[in-house]
């Protein structure tokens, strides 16, 4: 798939205040301390990654097109979603205008997998 | 030759690249990088132009003025070339 | 689909870096963990990707870790004409020593008697991720992204780092194309270390620039 170039207008609602400035755009605002604490990435978070990278790489869409979708997200996405939750939503985001796959589809394959089990180990299709 | 150089204090919606932070301060190319695709385009899925970008290097007394934890540590930044104007330092 | 290709090649529930995997497959199935399973099923029945694809993605990315960069960076403390080839170039370097960096466009910064580089990222996440593997954590909080370009050295404070004030401290942010990588300083006391002994001694925090790299 080659990308058929639509301009899509960019969320007015994710700037924090009137100046212009958006919420993702972080450096010198006050912050708390830096938290040290860590995960080891799960299977999903790294098929996550893996789907950014290679969409990239086959020219589905850039690493820019994955950034605007995130920023327009909002802040609110920042403070309750996980760094890969975020990255799924803009990835999925960006197929759907390319036309990689239609809403409809992606809704009736996401009822099927609920359907397959309640862990996500169960709901692969190989079970 | 030192060139010095002050990145442009706009505020368009949307995908850029330019830090709010850095915006409207000065500083001197610290070297330029080579042309890359424009990610205020890319970022829409449109055909992008290419465009010069340069590590611009600024002190932190030009960024945070009386408030820069020391004014002569620097921060290094990459800024494409249409986000940046030349400061005359020959000016009166 | 197949069944991941993890499990041919390793202990059941272990991730290749021998941790295990976060305990996600049997916990309750999330909304956007259905959304990855439904578009990575999307994009292979439509021909864009191959599950073998993803698992070599998957196996590329976990092959990536700090231990990559701190072979560079011993290289470089032992062979001067590569670390001046380092630091013209440092995505060449890389790649002359066999790794596999991508497209990476990599600048190295080099930490002296008097300059300390701090690497960050205040508008999203980027990271040399192809040479050192995936950032940690904190590197993608807010309080590290807002901090680290107004506050280096409290922040650094916080990493356990008290810079004199004769050290210039300079922040990369890697605001577009480039990453960066800090090639520390060698430590005093390791004359007679080869490359190996020298390369356990880097930490990843020490190629951010929020740590230094362990003394003998």
């Amino acid at each position: 798939m080659v990308w058929t170039g639509r301009a899509v207008l960019p969320s007015l609602l994710t700037m924090s205040d009137t100046t212009g400035r958006r919420w993702h755009d972080m450096g010198g605002q006050d912050a708390g301390p830096v938290p040290m604490d860590g995960h080891d990435f799960a299977l999903w978070e790294k098929r996550v990654d893996a789907l950014m990278v290679l969409c990239g790489q086959k020219g589905l869409f850039t690493v820019d097109g994955l950034r605007r979708a995130l920023e327009d997200m909002g802040e609110d996405a920042f403070e309750s979603m996980s760094y890969y939750e975020r990255w799924i939503a803009a990835v999925n985001q960006n197929l759907v205008e390319g036309g990689a796959y239609t809403l409809e589809e992606l809704g009736e394959r996401m009822q099927e997998i609920a359907a397959r089990g309640s862990t996500y180990g169960e709901a692969q299709s190989d079970g | 030759m030192v060139e010095r150089v002050r990145v442009k204090a706009l505020t368009p919606p949307g995908h850029v690249r330019a830090p709010w932070y850095l915006r409207g301060k000065e500083g001197v190319i610290e070297r330029p990088l080579g042309h890359f695709a424009n990610p205020e385009q890319l970022a829409y899925g449109l055909k992008a132009d290419t465009k010069p970008l340069y590590r611009v290097r600024f002190r932190m007394a030009e960024i945070w003025g009386e408030g820069a934890e020391n004014p002569d540590d620097t921060l290094d930044a990459e800024i494409y070339g249409h986000w940046l104007e030349k400061v005359d330092t020959h000016a009166p | 689909m197949p069944h991941d290709h993890h499990d041919h090649f390793h202990h059941e529930g272990m991730s290749p870096s021998g941790h295990p995997y976060r305990a996600d497959n049997d916990t309750p199935l999330t909304y956007w963990q259905r959304m990855e399973i439904a578009v990575r099923e999307l994009l292979v029945e439509k021909g864009h990707l191959t599950p073998a694809e993803i698992a070599a993605q998957i196996e590329a990315m976990d092959a990536r870790s700090p231990a990559n960069g701190a072979a560079v960076v011993a290289r470089a403390w032992t062979d001067p004409a590569f670390k001046a080839r380092l630091l013209e170039n440092a995505s060449e370097a890389s790649r002359e020593m066999g790794f596999d960096i991508g497209p990476l466009n990599l600048i190295a910064v080099e930490n002296t008697a008097d300059t300390h580089n701090l690497i960050v990222c205040t508008l999203c996440s980027c990271y040399p991720r192809n040479l050192l593997g995936l950032p940690p954590d904190w590197y993608k909080t807010r309080a590290y992204r807002s901090r680290a370009v107004r506050e280096p050295r409290t922040v650094l404070r916080e990493f356990g780092l008290e810079l004199p004030d004769h050290v210039t401290v300079r922040v990369h942010d890697s605001t577009a194309d480039m990453r960066y990588v800090v090639l520390p300083a060698r430590p005093e006391g390791t004359e007679g270390m080869d490359e190996a002994q020298l390369a356990a001694l880097v930490t990843r925090d020490s190629m951010i620039g929020t740590g230094l790299p362990h003394r003998p």
